[in-house]
C-alpha cells in the first residue's frame, strides 16, 4: 500500500535509510543537513537495531564508515560541503579499497565557510574525485524530496553491486524543503558474509585484509587499471537521465538537481512565448550521459546550461557537445536559486536575439 | 687421517640424529604462534614491533579467538601489520585507526577489535580520534607503541620525543620552548571516564615482555566482559633512527625513556566492579 507523507528532504533521506535496512550511520552535525542525524537519533535504533553514532568530527565519521563498510554492513554518512571536504581523504581510501557505502552531500554555498544556503558548488568535488588519486564515486543528483528517498535505496544497491562509494549530491534547499513523498516499505536488515569483508578469519578461509597500500608500482598500476575498468562498466550500465519536452525542442536547458525543476518552469514560460525549449537533466552525474547529450546536440540549435555555481557541469556538457552547437551558461552563486523568469530572459538574450 | 675423518663424520651424524630425536612435538617449548603468518617481517633488527606482534599473536592463540578478532593497522612502521597477523585486518588512514576500530566494533560488537598504533599516529595526527574513542569507552583494545620518533619516514620528531632528544627535525635536540613538550597521552586518556584499564609496559627485557603479555591478555578478557576501553602503551625502541645498535637502544631506553615514561598500571579496574 502506498504510504504518502509530507516530509522535509533531510528527514525523508533519513527515513529512507532506516527503511532500506541501513546497519549504521556515523555523522557530525552541520547545517543544512543536521536533521538527518537528529531524525535517526530519535528512534532508528529502536526500530531496526541500526547503529547511530555522532562522531567527534567528519574525519572520524568517514573513518568509522571505512571500518564498518569493511565488514560488509550497509553504512551511511551525510554532511554538507565543508564537512564533505574534511572527508575526502577517507573517501579516497574507501574508493581504493572498494568498499560499498552511501554518502550524501547536502551542498551549501562556498568556498570556505561560505553560506548555509543551497548551492551546487561541489559538482567538481563529487564528480571528478575530490580526494587524492584517480577514483570515481557514483553520483546521484536528486531534484525532488521523492528522489532523496528513492536514491537512498538505489544508492545502496549500486554501492554493493560495484563495491564503490555512492554519493547523493543534493543541495540545501532540497534538504530543507517539504514535499509529498511516497515511502517504500521497511526492508529487513540482512547480513551476508562477503568474500572480502573483515568479519573474523574463519579457519576455513584465508585472512581478509582491507588496504589501499601497494608498494610495488606494477601492483598499484594493476589496482588502478582494475578501478578504471570498473568505472567504464558503470558508465556503460548505470547512466540515468530525464528529458522534459525535448522531442520538438529547438533549445535545451541542461541542469541537475533542484535547478532542473526551475528550468522546467522556464521551458513552459518559453513555450508560452513560442520558443520551443526542453530540459535535459542528468540524474547520474557520474556516470555522465555523454552520448545522450551528444545526440541532443545534433537535433537542437543551442544549449543553455544552468547551475547554482560558477560553471561546473557545463564543462562536461561542452565535452559531450564537442563544439557542434553553442553551449551557453547561466549560474548563480552564494546561495541564490535562479528564477524561471531570469532563465527565460537568458534564453532570449543568448539565442532568440540572434534569430531576429 | 682417513680414520680420523671417518670418526668425525660418525660423530657428526650421531649429533644430527640426536637433534632430530630432541626436535619432536613432545619437546617443543617455543614455536611460531598460529596467529602470525609466515611472511618475513620488514622491521629493522632489534625493533620492538616484532616482539609486540608476537605477544599479541600469542595471546590471541591462547584465548583461542583467532576467528573472532579483527585488527586495525596504522600508518607508520607497522603499516604492514596486516601482513603478519593471520587474522582479518583493516589498514587505516594516518591517525584514524581508533575511529576505524570504532566503526568495526559498533557493527560487530561480538568480535574482539584492536588497533595497533605508533606515537605519531596515535598522539599527533590522531589525537582527536584517540581521545574521543577513549572517552566514548569503545569496547576495544588500543595498543600504543611509543618509541619517541617517526620511524617510517626516517627519524623525525614525534609528539613523544624526549626533551633534548635529537631527531632529523630537531637536529640540535628537542627544544621544548619552541617545539613543545612531549605528550604523555597515556596519562591523559587514563583521566577519561571511558577508559577501563590503562597501563604502560615495555618489551626491552624478558620480565617486561611477560608483563606486556599479561596486560594484553587482561585487556582482551575485559573486552569479552564488555568493560570498555583498554589502553596498553608499550615503550619501545628504534635502533635505526636512534642510530644505535639494538643492545645500545635498549640501554638508552632504560636510562632515558623509562624515567620519563614510567612503567606500570595507570588506571586499574575497580576491584569491586570486577
Amino acid at each position: 500500500m502506498k504510504e504518502l507523507k509530507l516530509m522535509k528532504g533531510n528527514e525523508a533521506l533519513a527515513e529512507a535509510a532506516i527503511r532500506a535496512g541501513c546497519d549504521a550511520y556515523f555523522g557530525y552535525p552541520i547545517t543544512p543537513q543536521s536533521e538527518v542525524l537528529e531524525y535517526l537519533s530519535q528512534d532508528a535504533t529502536k526500530r531496526t537495531g541500526m547503529v547511530v553514532l555522532q562522531a567527534e568530527s567528519e574525519v572520524a565519521a568517514i573513518n568509522m564508515i571505512y571500518g564498518a563498510a569493511g565488514t560488509g554492513k550497509k553504512v551511511m554518512t551525510t554532511s554538507s560541503s565543508p564537512g564533505i571536504s574534511l572527508m575526502q581523504e577517507g573517501i579516497s581510501y574507501i574508493a581504493c579499497a572498494e568498499l560499498p557505502c552511501l554518502l550524501a552531500n547536502v551542498v551549501r554555498g562556498g568556498p570556505g565557510l561560505g553560506t548555509i544556503q543551497p548551492s551546487q558548488g561541489d559538482y567538481f568535488q563529487a564528480v571528478k574525485g575530490g580526494g587524492h588519486g584517480d577514483y570515481k564515486l557514483i553520483v546521484l543528483a536528486p531534484s525532488t524530496v521523492q528522489e532523496m528517498v528513492d536514491f537512498v535505496r538505489l544508492g545502496f544497491e549500486l554501492a554493493f553491486k560495484y563495491r564503490n562509494p555512492v554519493m547523493i549530491l543534493a543541495d540545501g534547499a532540497l534538504g530543507q524543503m517539504m514535499e509529498k513523498v511516497e515511502l517504500f516499505e521497511q526492508q529487513p536488515r540482512t547480513f551476508e558474509l562477503l568474500p572480502w569483508a573483515t568479519t573474523g578469519k574463519l579457519n576455513s578461509r584465508e585472512r581478509h585484509f582491507i588496504t589501499s597500500l601497494h608498494m610495488q608500482p606494477d601492483k598499484m598500476e594493476e589496482i588502478n587499471i582494475h578501478l578504471q575498468t570498473k568505472y567504464k562498466l558503470i558508465e556503460k550500465q548505470e547512466i540515468r537521465f530525464e528529458e522534459f519536452m525535448c522531442e520538438d525542442a529547438e533549445y535545451v536547458l541542461t541542469a541537475f538537481g533542484l535547478v532542473a525543476r526551475v528550468c522546467q518552469k522556464a521551458a513552459i514560460l518559453a513555450r508560452e512565448k513560442g520558443i520551443k525549449v526542453g530540459v535535459f537533466r542528468p540524474k547520474t552525474l557520474f556516470p555522465f550521459p555523454i552520448n545522450e547529450i551528444a545526440k541532443l546536440a545534433s537535433k537542437v540549435k543551442g544549449i543553455l546550461d544552468v547551475e547554482m555555481n560558477a560553471g561546473q557541469m557545463v564543462e562536461d556538457v561542452r565535452l559531450a557537445v564537442n563544439g557542434k552547437i553553442p553551449v551557453e551558461f547561466h549560474g548563480r552563486m552564494g546561495g541564490i536559486v535562479p528564477s524561471p523568469e531570469e532563465i527565460l530572459q537568458k534564453i532570449e538574450e543568448k539565442f532568440v536575439g540572434e534569430l531576429v | 687421517m682417513n680414520d680420523k675423518k671417518m670418526i668425525d663424520e660418525e660423530k657428526h651424524f650421531a649429533e644430527v640424529i640426536e637433534q632430530e630425536n630432541i626436535c619432536t612435538n613432545e619437546n617443543l617449548i617455543y614455536e611460531t604462534p598460529g596467529t602470525l603468518t609466515d611472511n618475513i617481517m620488514h622491521y629493522c633488527p632489534g625493533c620492538g614491533h616484532g616482539v609486540a606482534h608476537r605477544i599479541l599473536a600469542e595471546v590471541i592463540d591462547e584465548l583461542g579467538i583467532q576467528e573472532e578478532t579483527i585488527g586495525v593497522a596504522p600508518v607508520g612502521c607497522s603499516v604492514f601489520a596486516y601482513n603478519y597477523f593471520n587474522i582479518d585486518m583493516t589498514e587505516a588512514a594516518h591517525g584514524r585507526a581508533s575511529a576505524v576500530a570504532t566503526g568495526i566494533k559498533r557493527v560487530l560488537p561480538e568480535k574482539y577489535v584492536f588497533s595497533y598504533q605508533g606515537d605519531g599516529d596515535l598522539a599527533a595526527i590522531g589525537t582527536g580520534e584517540t581521545i574521543h574513542t577513549c572517552n566514548r569507552g569503545e569496547n576495544i583494545l588500543i595498543v600504543f607503541i611509543n618509541n619517541g620518533i617517526y620511524g617510517m619516514t626516517g627519524g623525525q620528531m614525534a609528539p613523544t620525543t624526549l626533551p633534548g632528544m635529537k631527531s632529523t627535525t630537531s637536529p640540535y635536540g628537542r627544544d621544548v620552548a619552541t617545539m613543545g613538550n612531549p605528550l604523555k597521552i597515556t596519562e591523559l586518556v587514563a583521566m577519561l571516564p571511558g577508559t577501563y584499564y590503562v597501563t604502560r609496559t615495555a618489551v626491552n627485557t624478558p620480565v617486561n615482555v611477560r608483563k606486556t603479555k599479561k596486560a594484553i591478555m587482561n585487556s582482551l578478557k575485559y573486552q569479552k566482559e564488555g568493560k570498555g576501553l583498554c589502553f596498553v602503551e608499550i615503550v619501545s625502541n628504534c635502533p635505526s633512527n636512534w642510530k644505535m645498535t639494538p643492545v645500545q637502544s635498549n640501554e638508552w631506553l632504560e636510562k632515558n625513556m623509562l624515567p620519563f615514561y614510567p612503567l606500570g598500571d595507570i588506571k586499574v579496574p575497580n576491584e569491586k566492579e570486577k
